[in-house]
């Protein structure tokens, strides 16, 4: 299978429009729009799509749910927020090919009924801005967006809003509340965004890469695509690796490539032939792995059942220079600063988490601190008003289970090895 | 005051959205790139040009951290520290900013030539360590490239 989502970013003009349109870009939006709406949620239904946001939420089920709604106008967004730690795969995609985007979001924002879309770029990608702002013009001129796309009287406008440096705003009900203009906090579900999201409307959310999908599940159609991958989560999926690998960077591989291959075949082994420690295979919030545990299908699917979560797909992998108190010390310091502090157990719990390992990293960890930590951790699980807080408490919990030793070694010692 | 051409341009973002509040993070935006930061003028300003109270302004805009509430220096070096650029060297990037150039986390050098900021992940951790200069982009990052980077600029 060639690239989907990569494809022709070697080019160094990819993100021009006549490029995109010479490797057969803006050729499904066409076709699409000479299906009705329904048609296009029942082959992306077919597809099995999944959101590649963190969740894997169904893709089709969600659009039903809003092009249900008879509240108009309806408003499609491009969750661009990319800020787990780890994550850089949207990227490529809003650098290098933000036309593939931009039809995919005409496509989605016709079968929705949706008139307006924006884009959510977090505020770190200036460069990014600057091509989907010159992209999203040339689709205007072109007739790709605008009040009567290719002359058949259908309207979706794009725009692209800048965020300013707020993790908890790719939250999707956090980056509404951002887009209109107030504190990226998260609102309480029910009402689903769906039913009432951006300006009280109907309001789909999804991630860059999810939309992306869109020009390919129209080209070769629903029951091809779903051949791909694997049957509960088909599709191409993009895997970011970094850390120490010889070849970190993003790849477009089959969804539910083993985890084990895509660091020793794809990236070429762990750096200078060191040994693995650890691996966290979905971004910085997702459950830590021990080397013998990576003979994981990485999807939405299978990676829960080996433990762990597919997440934003952001692999990172360690050797054993790495100390791991450490590493779970700088998340948490990261997941305290982003705690948006609307509920207690998550405003609170990630303070206190942060605090202990950071006592227990610079060697001034207390007997009891590990018990306290998962005390702690277990009072948050299950009690936070949005999954930044149950995140933080798994981190931790997951950190303990697999690599407790390295924790205990740190308190009885009063100090850390690896400095 | 903002200036004619910055009211012109807010005047075309708010085109975009169906209110005027929803222009506020763009406005301020606007606002902090022409005050140099958000000064009490710059929320003055934001606030008579889309409706929006002062008070209001402020606690949005102090809840994200690319807004900034003190003058800067003319550049600003935003070194990433977290977990991929951490495993990678980030920590002692910043022990050399601070050694050899005065750059502390969160100051400004004397001569107001650069501010610089601890960030969190900036998507660019498969070629970590990395940071951003003002709007640009630096990758696998030593301190040999550093150097050469911030002699870039004035
Ligand atoms: C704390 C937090 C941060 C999130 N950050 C992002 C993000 O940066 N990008 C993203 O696409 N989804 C992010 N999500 C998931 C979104 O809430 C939402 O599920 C997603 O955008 C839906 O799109 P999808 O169905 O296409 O995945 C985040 C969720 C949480 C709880
Ligand atoms: S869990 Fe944390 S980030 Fe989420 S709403 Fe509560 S305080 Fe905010
Ligand atoms: S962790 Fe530094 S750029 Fe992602």
């Amino acid at each position: 299978m060639g690239k989907v989502l990569l494809k022709n970013i070697e080019n160094p003009d990819s993100a021009d429009i006549n490029e995109y349109k010479k490797a057969g870009g803006y050729s499904n939006l066409p076709k699409a729009l000479e299906k009705q709406p329904k048609e296009i949620i029942e082959e992306v239904k077919k597809a099995g799509l999944r959101g590649r946001g963190g969740a894997g939420f169904p893709v089709a089920m969600k659009w039903t749910f809003a092009s249900a709604d008879p509240k108009f106008p309806k408003y499609l967004l491009c969750n661009a927020d990319e800020g787990e730690p780890g994550t850089f795969k949207d990227r490529p995609i809003l650098e290098k090919n933000p036309h593939l985007l931009i039809e995919g979001m005409a496509i989605s924002g016709y079968a929705l009924g949706a008139e307006y879309g924006y884009i959510y770029l977090r505020g770190e990608y200036p460069e990014a801005k600057n091509i989907l702002n010159r992209a999203i013009k040339q689709a205007n001129d072109n007739g790709f967006l605008g009040d009567n796309i290719l002359g058949k009287g259908i309207k979706f406008h794009l725009a692209v809003h800048q965020g300013a440096g707020a993790y908890i705003c790719g939250e999707e009900t956090a980056l509404i509340e951002s887009l209109e203009g107030d504190k990226g906090q998260p609102r309480i579900k029910p009402p689903f965004p769906v039913n009432v999201g951006v300006f009280a409307k109907p309001t789909v959310v999804n991630n860059v890469e999810t939309l992306s999908n869109l020009p390919y599940i129209i080209e070769i159609g629903g029951d091809a695509y779903s051949k791909i991958g694997t049957p509960d989560c088909p599709g191409p999926k993009l895997y970011c690796v970094s850390g120490h690998v010889e070849k970190p960077g993003v790849y477009e591989l089959p969804m539910g490539t083993i985890l084990r291959d895509i660091i020793y075949t794809h990236c070429g082994g762990i750096k200078g032939g060191r040994k693995l420690k650890a691996v966290i295979p979905g971004g910085a919030t997702t459950p830590i792995l021990p080397p013998d545990k990576i003979d994981c299908p990485m999807d939405f699917v299978n990676m829960p059942k080996h433990g762990s979560m597919l997440g934003s797909g952001a692999v990172i992998v360690m050797d054993e220079s790495v100390c791991l108190v450490k590493v779970c010390y700088r998340i948490l310091k990261f997941l305290e600063h982003e705690s948006c502090g609307k509920c207690t157990p998550c405003r609170e719990g990630t303070g206190w988490l942060r605090s202990i390992l950071g006592r227990v990293e610079g060697g001034e960890g207390m007997e009891g601190d590990i018990d306290l930590m998962l005390s702690v951790s277990g009072n948050m699980m299950g009690k936070t008003f949005c999954p930044l807080g149950d995140g933080a408490a798994s981190v931790v919990q997951n950190f303990i289970k697999h690599f407790r030793p390295e924790f205990e070694e740190h308190i009885k010692n009063a100090k850390c090895r690896f400095k | 005051m903002l200036n004619e051409a910055a009211v012109k341009e807010l005047n075309e973002i708010r085109q975009k959205y169906p209110n005027a509040r929803a222009a506020l993070l763009p406005a301020l935006y606007i606002a902090q790139r022409e005050f140099g930061h958000l000064s009490p003028e710059a929320y003055e300003a934001v606030s008579e040009i889309l409706g929006v109270p002062k008070a209001i302004a402020r606690g949005v805009a102090t809840f994200y951290v690319m807004y900034k509430h003190k003058p800067m220096g003319r550049n600003i070096v935003q070194l990433c520290t977290n977990v991929s650029c951490m495993i990678l060297g980030a920590e002692k990037l910043v022990d050399f900013l601070k050694n050899k150039h005065g750059l502390e986390p969160g100051g400004t050098t004397s001569d107001g030539r650069f501010s610089m900021v601890i960030m969190e992940c900036i998507g660019a951790c498969g070629t970590a360590p990395a940071m951003l200069v003002n709007d640009d982009f630096y990758e696998n990052l030593t301190e040999k490239y550093i150097e050469e980077i911030l002699g870039k600029y004035k």
